[in-house]
């Protein structure tokens, strides 16, 4: 982020308490070093991935999401995972449908021990989602929100 | 509006090394007013008492309502300031740990680049944890019944520490014996131990322990539940044997006419009946009828063993049966397999028949093995002249295992001294490094030495049987380099003994999966913390021992067992254990009746009221993945601990948006 004629895209990374949170974590340990472009949400599974964060996330200022999960038929709660895997399906054709490209939504399955696959992952994300460009879903300066129009309560309703 | 306290830790220089930590803490002081923040700091170590001193002091001097900590992962301290922040009295759940080492210090090189994603991180904390409500753990009973996956030395050892105790463990076993690898191993390194004379005695002990119910020729089919409340099912196999009318004679497998060659126990080196336990000393004392080996079974007639029997104890018309248990805790100790050697083509085994895998060498130079202990080459008379130990064969090597399989120099060693002892033969060690530590264990390796074992570094190129001279003839032929000196060698010997890998069982993706826990890339069972809790798995009451979780010799397996038993135990005494309450529940003035949700609960918690038309949540079943609260279209499904309401505002910290916006209610 130095050069300020390069884009430094800023990516929300969704991650499953139990595999992908616990990659990064090892990535950590490991001091195996990724962009530090990805800002990492936990959740408890990456079925409990309502599409709206993805949409909200895009919508203030994020060029691109990450989502990641556990390896199918690994799902700490038996098969949810799948269900991330339909709505992120369904949530690439909706983007597509609002003409925005679907690439900038990626899913990733990475177990607790893939540290080095988590940050090779997001590392190729970045890059990614910076030859896309700036998404400027938004009408503020340089294309982020500067003022929210919704509180989170109103955006859910 | 709430009053938020952040805190940024040092970490030592762990996290200050690479994200100005006081830049942090004064921008959140000053930037994050609006939010709520009222106090902010930073200190060189928030975990240590003087640092949680440092949170509790405010909660109670400047009335906090919710506190931020910006540390490491919440997965190693979130207990440690939730604990904090209950004794200032401030409800635990109001509190949020964000990782500002893990996901930053530790993973960036640049420090304005990662102290600004600091910045980020707490920023979103601070947001979330606006939204964050009062919660109580759920408090759950724990069954005082162990099972036991398992019978080799580390479960042995766990189920005799739980039973000695006083409470009840089952030990399931899949093989007609327990005893595991061990009970095929001839002597133990390095105090040259005989393996059978130190393992049976504990097997009787299982075998006759009034608290331990024994389940060998059985396997776990299933398992429902969570942690204090399993449900497991197990399938016994149809032993075809009635175990109350058995005396364990032998007059079935003495009679039985059927003689298969035995690839589980005797590693393909020796024979059983159809009708057979593994070995003598098997315990139980009971054996099985090996049905798609057995006579009757294939042609209709035979029955030797059921006309012979003295007590009438065959019973060719038995089924398997499956039972249900309840337990409290689990321990997995399911073991390894060991590689296969024929993957590696230039080794010869399989093709050059005195080219053989260390396991089956256990079996040749044990006296209970086939060869009555007598080390000889594959025509069963003559001894060895010259002997090659080949290490690492499939470990430390990237076209196999990259891991180091731990116990093969050891054994190494112990193959070396057997020979010499039993044959006198010349003895050489093909290894890459020599790996000796552990008590007594380089003695054992000086004593070795000064034996006049031969030591060549370097790592076999082939083994073939194709003279180049006289000296050859007949002889198999290793091909090294002993990178020592620099020397390319060909040394001609009567036997190669290849010591394989350990690997995971091959159907240790398919237990973890079952059991609800996760594997390595490798397939070894992976532990809750690779150096502090290397017992515990992620999924609570779940405990592995012994080889499952990485390769280990003897001493390693048995403590990892006693662990793992303690672990056990620990639960059971405490009556009860506290779970974290996410839980989804039902707004039923929302609920559409759609039953979208319906379907999507592995755990079946998610009931639907035909007369009201609206579906209910049993707090009791629901583990809290939130992914109904995710698929409800009405939005009537919330989740304490991951609510909507706690991730959208962390979405927005994140990106920094809200900064000057007034707080939200």
């Amino acid at each position: 982020m130095t050069n300020i004629n390069i884009f430094e895209p800023v990516i929300i990374g969704f991650t499953c308490n139990w595999c992908s949170y616990r990659a990064a974590d090892l990535a950590g340990t490991s001091r195996t070093k990724y962009a530090p472009n990805v800002r990492l949400i936990r959740l408890m599974c990456s079925g409990r991935l309502d599409p709206t964060f993805v949409f909200k996330a895009l919508a203030n200022g994020a060029d691109g999401v990450m989502i990641t999960g556990c390896h199918p038929g690994e799902c700490h709660y038996l098969e949810q995972n799948y269900k991330a895997m339909r709505r992120f399906h369904l949530m690439r054709r909706t983007l597509q449908g609002l003409g925005i490209e679907p690439a900038r939504v990626k899913l990733v399955w990475a177990s607790a021990a893939e540290g080095a696959k988590f940050a090779h992952e997001v590392t190729s994300f970045v890059e990614e989602v910076r030859a896309l460009g700036p998404l400027n879903w938004g009408s503020g300066e340089n294309g982020h929100v500067t003022e929210l129009k919704s509180t989170p309560q109103e955006a859910l309703a | 509006m709430e009053k938020i306290g952040v805190y940024v830790c040092h970490c030592g220089t762990n996290i200050a090394g690479m994200v100005d930590v006081q830049e942090v803490a004064e921008w959140a002081a000053a930037r994050l007013k609006l939010r709520g923040v009222i106090v902010a700091r930073d200190y060189k170590f928030m975990c240590s008492s003087l640092g949680q001193e440092l949170i509790e002091k405010d909660i109670q001097e400047l009335g906090l309502t919710r506190v931020v900590v910006a540390a490491c992962s919440p997965h190693l301290h979130e207990n440690t300031f939730r604990t904090a922040c209950k004794r200032a009295g401030l409800n635990p759940y109001l509190c949020e740990l964000v990782s500002i080492r893990e996901q930053v210090s530790w993973v960036h090189t640049d420090k304005d680049v990662a102290t600004a994603k600091a910045m980020a991180v707490v920023s979103g904390g601070v947001e979330r944890v606006n939204f964050q409500v009062p919660l109580e753990p759920m408090k759950v009973s724990i069954h005082p019944d162990t099972l036991v996956v398992g019978g080799g030395i580390a479960g042995i050892q766990a189920a005799l520490e739980i039973a000695d105790a006083g409470y009840k463990v089952y030990l399931v076993e899949r093989e007609p014996s327990i005893g595991g690898h061990m009970a095929q191993f001839d002597k133990t390194f390095p105090t040259l131990d005989c393996a059978a004379c130190i393992l049976t005695p504990k097997m009787v002990s299982v075998g006759t322990h009034p608290n331990i119910e024994l389940l060998t020729w059985s396997e776990v089919e299933k398992v429902d539940g969570y942690v204090g409340n399993f449900t497991a099912t197990i399938r016994k196999r149809a032993r075809y044997i009635k175990t109350d009318l058995c005396t364990g004679c032998g007059i079935c497998w003495e009679k039985c006419p059927k003689k298969v060659v035995d690839d589980v126990f005797e590693a393909g080196m020796g024979t059983r009946k159809a009708v057979y336990t593994p070995f003598a000393q098997a315990v139980p004392k009971y054996p099985v009828i090996d049905r798609p080996n057995c006579t009757y079974f294939i042609k209709g007639t035979c029955k030797a063993c059921e006309k012979f029997c003295p007590t009438n104890a065959i019973d060719f018309t038995q089924e398997d049966e499956l039972i249900t248990v309840e337990v409290g805790n689990i321990i997995l100790a399911t073991g390894y397999d060991t590689f296969d050697a024929k993957r590696i083509a230039q080794y010869g085994y399989g093709r050059l028949p005195n080219v053989i895998t260390s396991l089956e060498f256990e079996r040749l130079c044990n006296a209970a093995g086939p060869t009555n202990g007598e080390i000889l080459l594959k025509d069963g008379k003559t001894k060895p002249k010259a002997v090659g130990i080949v290490h690492c064969v499939g470990s430390r090597d990237k076209h196999y295992n990259e891991y180091c399989s731990v116990i093969c120099c050891m054994q190494g060693l112990k193959f070396a001294h057997l020979v010499h002892e039993r044959t006198g033969a010349e003895v050489y060690n093909f290894y890459i490094d020599m790996r000796t530590p552990f008590k007594g264990y380089e003695e054992f390796y000086q004593r070795v030495l000064e034996e006049g074992t031969h030591f060549i570094r370097g790592k076999v190129a082939e083994v073939n049987n194709a003279a180049r001279n006289k000296d050859e003839e007949g002889k198999l032929i290793v091909q090294v380099e002993d990178t020592l000196v620099g020397v390319q060698m060909r040394i001609p010997l009567d036997m190669v003994i290849l010591s394989v890998a350990l690997e995971p069982r091959h159907d240790s993706k398919e237990t973890a999966h079952r059991f609800g826990i996760s594997c390595s890339a490798d397939g070894w069972f992976i532990e809750k913390h690779p150096k502090l809790d290397p017992v515990a798995t992620m999924t609570e009451g779940i405990y592995i021992a012994g080889c499952v979780q990485g390769p280990k010799d003897i001493p390693a397996t048995v403590v990892q067992g006693a662990a793992a038993a303690a672990r056990a135990l620990g639960k059971i005494h405490a009556k009860e254990i506290a779970l974290e309450p996410f839980r989804a529940s039902v707004d039923e003035a929302k609920c559409s009746g759609c039953r979208i949700c319906n379907d999507l609960c592995p755990f079946n918690a998610i009931l639907f009221h035909e007369d009201r038309m609206v579906t209910e949540i049993n707090p009791a079943l629901c583990q809290g993945c939130g992914t109904c609260v995710a698929a409800c279209p009405a939005g009537a499904i919330s989740g304490t601990g991951f609510s909507n309401e706690q991730v959208i505002a962390q979405i927005e910290g994140l990106l920094l948006l809200n900064l000057d916006r007034k707080v939200p209610a």
